[in-house]
């Protein structure tokens, strides 16, 4: 699925649609190019009931660190364990290898809350 | 190339860097073996190498006495040499904290004074030397501040007003002290956002803990309306001196409204920082706050003195006074200056940073254009252009052989440089840094590269702080 | 009289003000409130290094300085030998007015000895991982607290009652601050409640003597509590480190190792814990990296855990690591190395034992405790501690801590290297005398 598929949240995070009310979130290349060097991740334990915009986890960089939050509500279903043993796929590959969590969406609805890849990409333009 | 290595690299079975006395009584029968370690894996080095080694990573390290310190907010003055001699002496250095109250006079004739001499400097009614250090001092404040409000019956004050400009300290320790924590904003002239603060100030508040100056460098105008608001409202105004080497000899802060004021020995009063500590964090009260001071305090029965505790006291806060080492320094340092030459340190600790204001302004974005104190913050946005960051400004400094000033912070200053220049730097020490930093500014322009690849010119490169992170190797093991 | 350490000269300040375009400093602090710029301060009149030398030489002159007597007070602060390469070293001012390593490029001599104090401080302990060190072993001991408290998202503390009250105390402003209680417990306690963070115990305790850490090990951890352990640095020349037992942190007091007394103070707290709490240590850590160039270097490390950054989330709100005591504290132990460290615990060892016997033989006196013990004692006496406290002084000699205020009678002795077999004679000697005197 491309990136222009995605949908985003006004706090970086971006949630990536996928069969049976599932979905994967990770944070946008905007915000790990903001954080630079990721160096810990503190994510969520499996199964785990998260709600839309609540904090779900931890980013650490070398002089920063930063909450993320669920992009939608759910359980965890699943975290990249992979992205905690080596924290610069988040760096490299924010939309694909460097994802965070898999959730079970409970409001599939919430999404259309979201922003999408255009809207995103306006939205982060004004930031800057 | 400098050849690296570690102890367990000069080590040899067989080797030692200290003969002991033979034993000079009969043995006694040692614990059995199941009580005695069989593993205790030390290096053995003999004495040169040892001093060899250590002499040699000294000369990796940049302090005072090697050259300009700029860093803003830690006030990096000459440390005074013979302060050094004084606090070694015997009579000082060789006393045990529980040896009998009239075995240590001196001790405690020496504690005695500088308490009389911070309170007088801070205006303040009396201060406790127990602190060990500056966020030490906070915790002590924030405590009494906890202490006062629950005496009252006000337990239901249960946040601290912390400015957007503090040190990450002042938040930190109101958690310590079981309290949450509200930001108040900055207006654009630098100062505490005057209707922020009276929106927040209720009766929740227990306390606003203000830098004064604050970190901008800057002294808020405001304070005698800031110092009401809070009292108006029942809360207390709590003092970050970190920053008091520009009001040193002019200002009191108890004048100004403060009720509690924590200082430190190490920035102010000239104890040497030794690369991260020991210093002291003394913290200065009025007579509200003073029955709940840590205990002890050295008081005086006539002639004679002795350790008391505060009547509703927030407790020890160390096992023995405070660091009293470095209470003799800070002794003699006041006692060398004196009134008017305290005054002295500040108006030239003022004046230096003014000068390098004047002179650093049209190349470096300034983002407050107003009379500074002892310290001046500017921004490294101006050169962010050229895709050039403070960081490598900074590192580039010292290829220039200064060290650079503090960066990023105040935090809600973009690419924030504080330049901390203190008193006892000459003009021509100034005009060498400026000069460098001038220099600096044309390289951003010309050869950004050589700004982002700095320093070249130091022991090691720009470390990989990631991998640091990531991979954390602590430690070695032998 | 020009100050010398200011060098602006009048013609220095004329220029810079002519610059700056004010016409005098005062126009600089144009924001503070007039009427309360330049007050007067009640200071004394400065006086010359000369003069203060001097006069500092009286004030210290007038302490009992213990390099002129015999000293058998120990009680958390220890007298111990000092080779004279660790002032040596600790004296040289590019260690000494150096900031906190920031600036990994140009400190890389504090941060590699941060780096060799770490690795010894895990050696000597046992332990995995050692943070750059506290203000000193009380609030070591109170951090720790504070940190079980977080891994075990519990808030009850248990400390045996066998602890250093002074730490005990600091562990009660400590956690005054927060929602954490403090609970004392006798040493021979049956077991933890479920809702303990953590279990606190002291070894050697506060009266010298050992206590069963394998025993109270299995206590605290079958109550899913944390054990720390305050240790003595000197005892573990000799006797198997806390970490064998299981301990989760072990703090500390620092001093002992290479610094002097200082009437308290300076001191450094040492804390070391197990590596999977690493995360909610408090303090500041140096870690082992590369530079740009591939050459190995030192940088301050997993910052994020302090409140420069965290800010209210910190692990704690410390800064400073005591850098020059724990810089003491490297050298001490890399002087004495391996068989010089174990020297210096059977020294303690054999001499205390020795006095321990003299004084038990003596008349009247015995030794309250049955407990194996390393360096301290506790004796009953047949007359007030204070009484001969006040004899042995005359005698130049610093007695023990006089306990009588929880102990009747009672006087706690301390015993290291620094005491020759002459000293303790004579201070058995002393008490021999004044027991007689009942």
């Amino acid at each position: 699925m491309d990136v222009k598929d995605y949908r985003f949240t006004r706090e970086h995070e971006w949630l990536r649609p996928e069969p049976d009310n599932l979905g994967t979130m990770g944070i946008t290349d905007y915000a790990q190019s903001q954080l630079g060097d990721i160096v810990y991740l503190e994510l969520p334990a499996v199964g785990t009931q998260v709600t839309q915009s609540a904090k779900m986890g931890e980013i650490e960089a070398v002089k920063a660190v930063t909450e993320f939050y669920s992009p939608a509500s759910g359980r965890v279903t699943e975290t990249n364990q992979t992205a905690v043993a080596s924290p610069n796929l988040v760096n490299e590959d924010p939309f694909g290898k460097g994802w965070l969590v898999r959730l079970e969406l409970s409001q599939p609805s919430e999404l259309d809350a979201l922003m999408n890849y255009d809207q995103y990409r306006q939205f982060v333009a004004r930031e800057v | 190339m400098r050849r690296h290595y570690l102890l367990p690299d000069i080590s040899a079975p067989g080797r030692t860097g200290c003969r002991l006395p033979d034993l000079d009584v009969t043995p006694s029968a040692l614990p059995s073996a199941e009580m005695l370690r069989t593993d205790l894996a030390l290096p053995e080095v003999s004495e040169g190498d040892l001093v060899r080694y250590f002499t040699a990573l000294s000369a990796l390290n940049y302090g005072v006495d090697t050259g300009f310190y700029p860093l803003g907010s830690c006030t990096m003055k000459y440390n005074p040499k013979w302060h050094e001699d004084v606090a070694r002496l015997p009579g000082f250095a060789s006393v045990h904290p529980l040896q009998p109250a009239d075995s240590v006079p001196g001790a405690l004739r020496l504690i005695f004074e500088l308490q009389k001499y911070l309170a007088e400097i801070t205006g303040l009614a009396v201060s406790s030397l127990a602190p060990m250090a500056g966020a030490q001092g906070e915790l002590a404040g924030i405590l009494m501040v906890r202490a006062y409000h629950r005496k009252r019956g006000e337990a239901a004050r249960r946040t601290i007003l912390v400015p957007d400009s503090a040190h990450g300290t002042n938040p930190a320790t109101a958690v310590m002290g079981g309290f949450g924590t509200a930001v108040v904003p900055s207006d654009a002239d630098g100062n505490l956002d005057i209707k922020s603060l009276d929106a927040m100030m209720n009766e929740e508040v227990a306390a606003l803990t203000l830098t004064l100056p604050n970190t901008f460098g800057l002294f808020d105008p405001q304070i005698l309306e800031i110092a009401r608001l809070v009292h108006r409202r029942g809360g207390l105004l709590c003092g970050d001196g970190a920053n008091l080497n520009s009001l040193l000899g002019k200002v009191k802060f108890g004048d100004l409204g403060f009720d509690c004021v924590q200082l430190n020995l190490h920035k102010t009063f000239a104890t040497p920082h030794g690369g991260g500590g020991p210093g002291a964090g003394p913290v200065c009260v009025n007579d509200t706050l003073a029955p709940f001071l840590p205990t002890p305090l050295v008081v005086a029965d006539g002639r004679d003195l002795s350790f008391d505790s505060p009547p509703d006291s927030i407790g020890r806060l160390g096992a023995a006074y405070g660091n009293f080492g470095v209470m003799v320094r800070a002794y003699a340092y006041i006692r060398s200056l004196g009134a008017e030459g305290l005054k002295e340190v500040s108006e030239n600790a003022v004046l230096n940073a003014n000068y390098l204001k004047e002179k650093l302004k049209k190349h470096y974005h300034l983002p407050y254009d107003r009379p500074c104190l002892h310290e001046v913050v500017l921004s490294g946005k101006r050169q962010k252009v050229d895709g050039v960051r403070t960081l490598d400004i900074a590192k580039r400094l010292l290829d220039y052989g200064f060290h650079p000033p503090t960066i990023y912070f105040p935090l809600v200053v973009e690419e924030a440089i504080l330049i901390e220049p203190t008193e006892t730097e000459s003009k021509e020490t100034l005009d060498a840094f400026v000069g460098a930093m001038l220099e600096i500014a044309r390289e951003a322009e010309e050869n950004p590269d050589l700004l982002r690849g700095a320093p070249h010119d130091t022991p090691v490169n720009r470390l990989d702080e990631a991998a640091a992170a990531r991979k954390p190797d602590l430690r070695w093991k032998m | 009289m020009p100050s010398p350490y200011i060098p602006n000269t009048d013609a220095d300040r004329r220029a810079m003000l002519r610059e700056i375009g004010v016409a005098s400093v005062n126009e600089l602090f144009r924001d503070v409130p007039e009427k309360f710029l330049d007050v007067p301060f009640r200071l004394p009149s400065p006086l010359s290094e000369l003069e203060l030398k001097a006069e500092l030489k009286r004030m210290a002159d007038a302490n009992a300085s213990l390099d002129d007597y015999a000293c058998f007070l120990g009680a958390g602060f220890y007298r111990h030998f000092i080779p004279s390469v660790v002032g040596h070293i600790t004296g040289r001012s590019e260690f000494y007015t150096a900031y906190t390593p920031y600036q990994a490029e140009v400190s890389q001599g504090t941060l590699q000895s941060i780096y060799e104090y770490q690795s010894l401080v895990c050696q000597l302990t046992g332990m995995e991982v050692s943070n750059a060190g506290m203000y000193d072993g009380s609030t070591a001991a109170a951090e720790a607290a504070l940190m079980a408290c977080r891994v075990t998202g519990k808030n009850k503390v248990d400390v045996l009652a066998s602890v250093n009250p002074r730490y005990v105390d600091v562990m009660e402003t400590y956690a005054g601050g927060q929602a954490i209680s403090l609970h004392k417990l006798p040493s021979d306690f049956e077991s933890l409640s479920a809702d303990s963070a953590c279990l606190v115990v002291q070894q050697p305790d506060f009266f010298g003597c050992l206590e069963d850490l394998a025993s109270v090990a299995a206590k605290a951890h079958a109550a899913g509590a944390l054990l720390v352990v305050i240790a003595d640095p000197i005892s573990l020349g000799m006797y198997r480190p806390p970490a064998d037992y299981g301990a989760d942190i072990v703090v500390a007091e620092g001093q002992s190792l290479g610094s002097p007394l200082n009437f308290g103070g300076p001191g450094l707290g040492i804390f070391t814990c197990r590596n999977q709490y690493l995360r909610q240590m408090p303090g500041r850590l140096a870690g082992r990296t590369m530079d740009s160039r591939g050459r190995p270097g030192y940088v301050l490390t997993m910052a994020t855990r302090e409140q420069h950054i965290r800010r209210e989330r910190a692990t704690s709100n410390i800064c400073t690591n005591e850098a020059l005591v724990s810089l003491a504290a490297a050298v001490y132990l890399a002087v004495m190395g391996k068989s010089g460290l174990r020297q210096v615990a059977e020294l303690c060892y054999h001499k205390a034992h020795y006095a321990a016997a003299a004084i038990a033989d003596l008349e009247g006196y015995s030794l309250v405790f049955p407990s194996p013990f390393f360096r301290e004692f506790v004796v009953r006496c047949p007359v007030s501690p204070r009484r001969i406290n006040e004899a042995l002084y005359r005698q130049n000699i610093v007695g023990g801590l006089d306990l009588s205020e929880t102990l009747p009678d009672s006087l706690l002795l301390c015993v290291t290297e620094m005491n020759t077999k002459s000293e303790i004679d004579r201070m058995v000697e002393v008490m021999k005398k004044v027991g007689a005197e009942k």
